[in-house]
């Protein structure tokens, strides 16, 4: 069960607001859909290796060596705002 | 003659004997846009290329909208990506380009490709050409809505839990999915990293095969690309099935099928038979779980991919006209609640939920485990068949709107595909009849990890013997 | 009521890398370009970009886990940890959480009695964030990407410190170890190298530990003191008037020398750690380790000992030594052609550090080579020149390249034994000083050596101090 309270914790944690009116919906929906998933809560999963990958690989690695970076004015070009080379944000408080 | 109507080597044979120019096609198939594309709705955006490509691969291609290309906007069909000019190729759109391909434009799709129906687009969705009032399915619906429609000659999708094979079904055309680090993801925005993979959508089987061999190959920029040596996927264009072991999985006829789709694929079974084809049952239990383990791996995995979309460097930036938090949190969530549409919101809320502290191992880990089930059901089934055979999907296309409002439901339209993107392994859907509403029905083979020559040459083989491919939809 | 507390300190470092590029993408790995210069899709975290692990970055890992006696794993991975920062392109940090290269190490610290063991809980991988500055006026803060991605190494350590001065002193040792390695340039000016320290305190026989503060935004290891030293005052302060230490995280102000909360106490800290599906697991085996374990140099504790036994050092001058590599390093080249090590030590750690502290330059960045050094000592012990002229002499080599036998000759420094050119001076200083002279002569001989320094200086420091006191006694006596 998901209550109002879990879906405005998990909103903060992604960053996203949401309107009081879109509350009720939201866990509503997020409730039916953990209750679909809740199945899984059947299953003997003892001594079970979890799968990460599809595909078993390792090792992809890199030899370090430098490659052209983008240019500012480049990197800068699809920023919302730029100020002096950097990217503008609003107030950052520590 | 309607170059628009042809297929990738017909009009390549054009090439070869002069009787077409690439100019020519792509004047057709841009004319043919123009007259179809309104109702159809295909694409989100034609593209700023100039030439009309040249070479043996000049093939007028559409690209789904998350695959980035420079020179144009590529947004996910997302407001929160509007304006967005990736200062790079992704490493299909550098192979498209290298081997002369054209690119039309880029194709409409479920918002970051969540969805199956193509109507989570901040575009508005697309319509299925076969029935207008119907969804081509998705989230790949604009790649598989623009082949069918004769608005791209093929085109590129993605598939993370079948999102090229369900809308292939659903569109009467042919559509694989890769096996996974078959095709490099570099420069496909993702949606789930471990189960994304981009694949062709094309008219028919041997297209497929000639696309396969431009797009398959390692990238050393993609670290899960895997660097094994690419067959000529045409060569595996045989027609003969003799002896080859299907599997067909007990599980695959429950409940929730529909009738029609079931004589059809049934009938399918049927004609492999004749052809020579082994067919046999198999059993792979874990599977009616597939769906579940799906939405809690997805959906952690797009929450995290999902993040970067903050409104810092690219992109949607809104303020918030209120002071909540701090100046710049508050931008964020701002962003991220007007950026974003309600189906990524409720996957990135489950996302972030799945791997929340305190619920990790109850739900991702669990998942995760459970991946392993259906993976390892996959592999002993392999020992005993070449491939595995299912519907594609459990129903035909359905209504626009039918399903908008029940995001579970939506769900379990991908109950058979995603399996295969659980387990890596390459799947591919093709036409296997037609519902008596005139609505296509699709097929599935599933194969080992990187055997796509076999699902290709059981294809070819079916296709050869069936005249579904040749169908056109009225528009 | 008095309460005797024990102070609990762990440590969390991190060292950049020094590899050529950064950790997941081509971008160059330096300090100090204009702001977002040396930035690619990559480290931007641009949709659809993927990161392909810097198999240097991986050495340099093994490296420090190896030389901080950790055993390596043969099996890693990398984690997502998901937060929002501005500095964060991804809205996620790759790091590595339950699969680091590196755990259970220690690093041996020297206490006023003797050595004491402190525990390596693990050594990981991760990328750097961005950098922040905060525009007050224009009510904005800039984001420059450049650090984004630079590889950084985070050293944790168990909580066994149990001392502001403890953590000072392991602070030392591992950055010494760490610059052996060279791996990094270990600078905290420059932020190569950060400390972020945990601390709490519980009365003393108690074994739960107290709740922690954890301590940010300290720039010099003379800080990380300061600042443990005023939280751990500040916590018995707490705790005696009958409050509760809130776990937070505080910032060390320097300025007003005094921890500061965060404002932002917006950061949940549910970071969602989850295996990062864009990269692949990495098998490091035996072959690796031993490939890096033979590349290891000699650690400083084991050339400290080596030194004081192969070449009878005192502990405070091989200490002194091995404190830069590269000075230990040309001892040893002397002492190939001169077996008084002791000198050379003595002048290394004397005449030699003096100008290059000066001079602001390392050992190698001198225009000394340790042949001219040794030539130079064997002059000096030899009575070609006097002790003084010779320091007169280094700086003359330094400033010119020469050897200390071309300074000598051109600045005719050559000492003068010479009995009669001495005496002559011998007898003007004499007559210069009749008190002095009356002195000696009544018994008080250690008077002699004014005399003597007189001399000296007007030999312009050419003459043989031995001689010119044998000559000044014997002329005093005879007279």
């Amino acid at each position: 069960m998901i209550t109002k309270e879990d879906v405005k914790y998990i909103a903060a944690l992604a960053r996203m607001h949401v309107a009081e009116d879109k509350l009720e919906g939201l866990t509503k929906n997020l409730t039916d859909i953990v209750g679909y998933v809740e199945q899984l809560q059947k299953l003997d999963l003892k001594d079970i290796k979890p799968t990460s990958h599809a595909v078993p690989l390792t090792d992809a690695l890199r030899q370090d060596i430098v490659k052209p970076s983008l240019s500012n004015e480049k990197a800068l070009s699809i920023a919302p705002e730029a100020k002096d080379g950097y990217f503008k944000v609003p107030l950052v408080i520590e | 003659m309607k170059l628009h109507s042809l297929t990738a080597h017909q009009i390549l044979d054009l090439y070869k004997s002069k009787q077409a120019s690439s100019e020519e096609v792509l004047k057709d198939v841009l004319s043919r846009i123009g007259a179809v594309d309104s109702r159809v709705r295909a694409y989100v955006r034609l593209s700023n290329q100039k030439s009309a490509g040249e070479g043996s691969a000049a093939i007028p291609i559409a690209i789904k909208d998350n695959m980035c290309t420079q020179g144009e906007e590529i947004t996910c069909s997302s407001k929160i990506l509007k304006g967005f000019h990736p200062p790079y190729d992704a490493g299909v759109i550098e192979r498209i380009k290298q081997n002369g391909g054209r690119i039309l434009g880029f194709a409409n799709m479920d918002e970051f490709a969540f969805g199956s129906s193509t109507e989570n687009s901040c575009y508005g969705p697309t319509y299925n050409p076969w029935d207008l009032t119907c969804v081509p399915g998705g989230s790949s619906g604009g790649s598989a809505a623009s082949v069918a429609a004769d608005e791209a000659v093929w085109a590129l999708g993605s598939d993370t839990g079948g999102s090229i094979r369900q809308p292939a079904s659903f569109c009467g055309v042919v559509g694989l999915k890769p096996t996974y680090g078959r095709v490099s993801r570099y420069g496909l925005i993702a949606f789930a990293s471990s189960l994304d993979q981009i694949g062709p959508l094309t008219k028919d089987v041997t297209d497929c095969a000639l696309l396969m061999n431009i797009i398959a190959g390692y990238d050393d920029r993609d670290s899960t690309s895997v660097n094994v040596p690419v067959p000529d996927y045409t060569k595996a264009l045989i027609n003969d099935v003799h002896g080859i072991k299907i599997g067909v999985p007990k599980e695959a006829f429950a409940e929730g099928l529909d009738s029609q789709v079931s004589q059809a694929v049934e009938a399918a079974i049927e004609q492999l038979k004749k052809l020579g084809a082994v067919v046999k049952e198999v059993s792979l239990p874990h599977t009616p779980y597939a769906v579940a383990t799906y939405y809690i791996v997805a959906t952690a995995e797009a929450s995290s991919n999902l993040a970067r979309f903050d409104g810092v460097r690219y992109g949607l930036r809104q303020l918030s006209a209120n002071v909540r938090k701090t100046p710049v949190i508050d931008m964020y969530e701002e962003t991220r609640a007007k950026g974003l549409g309600d189906e990524a919101k409720r996957r990135i809320m489950l996302g972030t939920y799945v791997l929340s502290s305190g619920y990790y191992d109850a739900y991702y880990l669990r998942g995760q485990k459970v991946r392993t089930l259906i993976k390892q059901d996959l592999d002993g089934a392999f020992k005993d068949c070449d491939v595995i055979l299912t519907p594609t999907a459990p129903t035909t296309a359905f209504k626009v709107g039918e399903k908008a409002s029940d995001p579970l439901s939506m769900y379990l339209s991908d109950v058979y595909t995603i399996p295969a993107n659980l387990a890596g392994v390459p799947s591919i859907s093709v036409p296997c009849g037609f519902s008596k509403e005139g609505l296509p029905i699709g097929l599935q083979l599933m194969g080992k990890a990187f055997d796509e020559e076999m699902l290709l040459r059981v294809c070819f083989s079916y296709e050869q013997n069936t005249p579904w491919h040749t169908k056109k939809p009225n528009l | 009521m008095s309460q005797e507390f024990e102070t609990v300190i762990g440590l969390e470092v991190h060292l950049q890398l020094s590899t050529k590029t950064k950790i997941f993408c081509g971008c160059v790995n330096v300090f100090g370009s204009a702001p977002n210069t040396n930035v690619c899709p990559v480290c931007l975290g641009l949709p659809g970009t993927l990161p392909v692990l810097n198999q240097q970055a991986l050495l340099y890992a093994i490296k420090v886990g190896l030389a901080l006696n950790a055993q390596i794993n043969p099996f890693i991975k990398f984690d997502r940890k998901n937060y929002y920062y501005p500095d964060l392109p991804k809205g996620y940090q790759i790091s590595q959480y339950d699969l680091p290269v590196a755990k259970d190490g220690f690093v041996m610290i020297k206490t006023d009695k003797n050595e004491k063991r402190i525990g390596i809980k693990r050594a990981h991988l991760e990328e750097d964030a961005g950098k922040l500055v905060h525009d007050d006026r224009g009510n904005c803060s800039l984001v420059d990407y450049n650090r984004t991605g630079t590889p950084l190494i985070e050293i944790v350590t168990e909580p066994d410190l149990r001392s502001p001065q403890e953590a000072y002193d392991y602070l030392n040792t591992l950055k010494l170890i760490l610059q052996y390695l060279n791996v990094s340039d270990c600078d905290m000016e420059k932020g190569s190298l950060r400390c972020d320290a945990n601390v709490s305190i519980r009365p003393i026989g108690q074994t739960a530990l107290g709740t922690k503060t954890e301590l940010k935004n300290m720039n010099s290891f003379r800080a990380v003191k300061t600042g443990l030293e005023y939280e751990v005052c500040r916590h018995k302060q707490v705790i005696l008037s009958g409050g509760r230490i809130i776990q937070e995280t505080l910032l060390w102000n320097d300025e007003k020398a005094m921890t500061i909360a965060m404002r932002s106490k917006e950061q949940a800290h549910d970071y969602r750690y989850f295996s990062d599906p864009d990269l692949v697991p990495f098998t490091i085996n035996y072959k690796v380790i031993d490939q890096v374990r033979a590349e290891l140099p000699e650690l400083p504790q084991i050339k400290l000992e080596r030194f004081i036994k192969q070449y009878g050092l005192s502990e405070y001058d091989a200490g002194v030594l091995v404190i830069d590599q590269a000075v230990a390093v040309f001892f040893e080249h002397c002492c190939q052609h001169y077996e008084q090590s002791k000198k050379v030590a003595n002048w290394l750690n004397g005449a030699v550090l003096k100008e290059m502290n000066e001079r602001k330059m390392g050992i190698s960045e001198l225009k000394l080579t340790p042949v001219n050094l040794v030539a130079l000592i064997k002059a000096v012990e030899n009575g070609v020149v006097s002790n003084l002229a010779g320091k007169e002499v280094l700086k003359a080599m330094l400033d010119s390249g020469k050897t200390p036998a071309q300074v000598i000759q051109d600045k005719g420094l050559v000492q003068v034994s010479d009995d009669s050119a001495l005496m002559a001076i011998v007898e003007e200083i004499i007559n210069q000083n009749p008190t002095v002279v009356e002195q000696i002569k009544q018994g008080k001989p250690s008077a002699a050596g004014f005399l003597v320094g007189q001399a000296m200086k007007k030999s312009g420091g050419k003459a043989n101090p031995k001689k010119l006191s044998e000559l000044i006694i014997r002329r005093i006596s005879n007279a």
